[in-house]
């Protein structure tokens, strides 16, 4: 008898492994099925032009006429023409304004809504706050233009109150031209910021406050011991998005400043389109672009993994 | 409608990005692939540069197996079978699509499929679309050199003959000769010819020139000078100009003075077309530019700009010109017939004053470029539509009265009458002394395809800004300008 298990057992075993194995590769097909129209389409529009772009930064070539063989010499261009770095200095000042300011005054302001503005006017102020990512860029752009011209409403402002000394054309000035641009993208990305912080706050249980308060914590103890904490995907998320919108900037330096004055608001992907399309240097202008997708690798792997061993924490 | 001088005088003559001799390969290429548009977001610029070239860099294609020939032989006419012209136009240019109307009303079986594209699109997309499988008949060119190189464009060599273009002046048609390598431009086959002729000078509102005393337009630079100096004291702004990035609109006065001293030094503007022309050892870094540079320096430190200049744009220039601001601009004769139309009688034209009394005087003057693709369906129509606008009576009053350009052609044929004392009637006596004193100037902006964009305006901002010396302006434009020239 026990022979008979100890022989029969292994074969069931093995049966049911066998069984096991080929519903599981049955699940894993049909998984793969589930998923292959969206692949196919990441594939094709995002994958596949990615290779190609890394193919043509190792080419010159006009767009048109055939490539010539360049090696590694337009990623030595981009590493080695001052004018290419600077433009990517550019991108990481506008970090500070792009990412900074929208997610220490997201903070602040979903802190103050979460406290003291509740009801209907929470609801008005959260649409009002995420007004800007609904608006084109393209329109804000132009919109900020307007205003911070000398005839704009912000020296209209200035002018008004004694300040004309402070009055300049912001987008045309070589010291402010760059903080201004950094200001249009900061006001696009507060709402967003605010409203996923504040759905942030929403999760984090009441109870802790509440156990904070009677325990003595003021506001700022909460906010630090328990809200933060609390927020640490969120915030994760709104650094994530903020400092890729800063390291891409096209659109509103595109609109607002075209890289003006001189070349004080150039960033990387103004600067790869003017590469690619006006001086038709496609190898070049993709090396930087791949430069480019490195950078913004490189600094969004760091939030992660901070953000996520936070979490295992 | 405002013409921008981007969309007219400016940036007309080729860019040179690229020196080898390459074939083409465009066999995947969509024609009607549109410019990166400014809801280009960056995270995607990878996906974006693979799509917009989504040429096979290793494939070599029909179309550029190899250069066009000159036609040996062909129909001077576009025959009597209906055909349908493919055109592609520039937007905000209406004479283009009115001269079309206007052909197919004389020649009822041709009729026309046109396109109207922005100056920028045009510049970036035109390989493309000459490269494709419906390749238009009739095209707004930019810039030339690359399409040259590329051999994406008709020799127009035989219609020259044919249709004896020789009777044209020959310097409405050099910024359209191009060497088949690309460069330089001014010699070579004949690629392309302008459906009018646009030129610069200065513009000046009658009541505030009236205001600081000028009777008549200033005969030298230093009169010139004089009257800024006067509006200044006056508390009136000397000049409003647009110099914002991509607008560098202070090119303007420096390629007038640029013009003023070369003639002083040289006896003509020769040398700043050959640089324009990308002629082998041409310097933008010239004792004569140099001293342009310091007096466009001067007026800058004199505060005769509106302060902002830096941010201002083509339009918004305009709109504070012709609500009062500013007794002077510096700008084109597109602005002719708006001026005509919209404000009779209240602005004047006159020619950049030279250094000296009686001097000559110098200004750039530019064709509306048109080409034939290479593989053009109805090539011969095109070129005979071409001929047909510099001739036919209609075609050549209809561009001067519309839109106040000079329709070109041979000197011979007379230019419809235009009412005495308009802006238009001044911009066309000024384009007979610059004519008289072989005076044209390809602009300085048109030398390279990227020039403008890379080397003149953030030059010319920064020295606007106090950031940069004349000098250091020369060396920072000629530096970008052989970049761009030596490029791969």
């Amino acid at each position: 008898m026990l022979s008979s298990i100890s022989e029969t057992t292994p074969r069931a075993t093995g049966a049911l492994r066998a069984l096991t194995n080929k519903r599981a590769r049955g699940l894993h097909l049909q998984g793969w099925l589930f998923v292959l129209p969206a692949l196919a389409a990441y594939a094709a529009f995002v994958l596949w032009p990615i290779v190609q772009v890394v193919r043509y930064s190792f080419y010159n070539w006009d767009g048109v006429a055939a490539a010539r063989w360049a090696g590694l010499a337009n990623y030595g261009t981009v590493f080695s023409n001052n004018q290419l770095l600077t433009v990517i200095g550019h991108a990481f000042e506008l970090i500070l304004f792009f990412s900074g300011i929208p997610v220490v005054l997201g903070l602040a302001t979903a802190t103050v809504m979460r406290r003291f503005v509740t009801g209907r006017l929470s609801s008005v102020a959260r649409t009002v706050l995420f007004l800007p990512q609904v608006i084109p860029l393209v329109a804000a752009g132009i919109a900020w233009s307007w205003m911070m011209s000398t005839t704009g409403a912000i020296d209209e402002v200035l002018n008004n109150v004694g300040l004309r000394s402070l009055s300049r054309s912001w987008l045309g000035d070589f010291g402010t031209a760059l903080p201004a641009v950094g200001v249009i993208g900061a006001w696009v990305l507060l709402g967003l910021c605010t409203v996923l912080l504040s759905a942030g706050m929403s999760k984090i249980d009441a109870t802790l406050y509440e156990a904070a308060q009677l325990d003595g914590a003021g506001p700022f103890r909460e906010f630090v011991s328990i809200t933060l904490p609390g927020l640490r995907q969120e915030i994760s998320v709104c650094v994530t998005v903020t400092v890729i919108a800063a390291l891409s900037a096209f659109d509103i330096v595109y609109i607002s400043t075209v890289g003006g004055p001189g070349f004080a608001t150039m960033v990387p992907g103004l600067e790869i389109y003017q590469l690619a399309f006006l001086n038709r240097q496609v190898g070049l202008a993709s090396a930087l672009a791949v430069v480019l997708m490195a950078l913004v690798i490189i600094c969004i792997l760091p939030i992660q993994w901070a953000a996520r061993r936070g979490d295992q924490q | 409608m405002a013409a921008l001088p981007s969309e007219s005088a400016r940036r007309l003559t080729p860019s040179a990005t690229n020196k080898e001799d390459m074939t083409l390969n465009a066999a995947t290429n969509n024609p009607r692939r549109r410019r990166v548009s400014a809801a280009l977001r960056a995270p995607a610029v990878a996906t974006l540069l693979a799509a917009a070239f989504a040429a096979n860099p290793s494939v070599t294609s029909v179309a550029s197996a190899a250069p066009s020939p000159a036609p040996a032989s062909f129909a001077t006419n576009c025959g009597t079978k209906p055909i349908t012209m493919l055109g592609y136009f520039e937007t905000g240019f209406p004479d283009a699509i009115d001269l079309a109307k206007l052909f197919t009303k004389q020649h009822p079986n041709v009729k026309w499929d046109v396109r109207q594209e922005p100056f920028a699109a045009l510049t970036q997309d035109a390989p493309l679309w000459m490269s494709g499988p419906n390749a238009p008949d009739l095209i707004r060119i930019p810039t030339w050199s690359g399409l040259v190189k590329d051999h994406l464009l008709k020799n127009m060599d035989g219609y020259y003959k044919t249709f004896g273009w020789d009777k044209f002046p020959a310097s409405d048609l050099a910024q359209l000769r191009v060497a088949p390598s690309g460069t330089p431009t001014g010699v070579g086959p004949l690629w392309g010819m302008g459906i009018n002729y646009s030129m610069t000078g200065v513009f000046y509102n009658k009541a505030l020139a009236a205001k600081i005393g000028m009777t008549s337009a200033p005969k030298t630079l230093a009169q010139f000078d004089a009257l800024l100096a006067k509006a200044k004291s006056d508390g009136l702004l000397p000049v409003e100009q647009f110099n914002s990035a991509g607008n560098g609109g202070l090119i303007f006065p420096l390629q007038y003075l640029m013009a003023d001293y070369n003639i002083a030094s040289s006896g003509s503007v020769g040398a700043i077309n050959k640089w324009v022309f990308d002629q082998p050892k041409a310097t933008f870094n010239t004792p004569a530019n140099l001293k342009a540079v310091e007096h466009l320096d001067q007026w800058i430190k004199d505060g005769y700009f509106n302060s902002d200049a830096n941010a201002v744009p083509y339009e918004t220039m305009m709109s504070r010109f012709e609500h009062g601001q500013g007794v002077f601009i510096f700008d084109g004769d597109w602005e002719s017939g708006n001026f005509d139309s919209h404000f009779p009688g209240k602005y004047g034209f006159f020619l950049f004053p030279p250094l000296t009394a009686g001097g000559k005087q110098g200004a750039m003057s530019a064709p509306l470029t048109y080409g034939i693709s290479a593989t053009a369906k109805y090539a011969n129509c095109a070129a005979y539509f071409l001929n047909w606008v510099a001739t036919n009576p209609a075609a050549r009053e209809l561009n001067v009265v519309q839109g106040g350009s000079n329709p070109g052609g041979p000197p011979n044929l007379p230019i419809a009458p235009v009412k005495p004392g308009t802006v238009t009637a001044q911009t066309l006596a000024a384009g007979n002394v610059i004519a008289k004193d072989d005076g044209a100037m390809g602009f300085i902006a048109n030398a390279t395809g990227s020039i403008d964009a890379e080397g003149l305006t953030p030059a010319v901002q920064k020295l606007f800004a106090g950031q940069e010396t004349p000098t250091q302006l020369l060396q920072a434009v000629q530096a970008a300008y052989k970049q761009e020239l030596s490029a791969p």
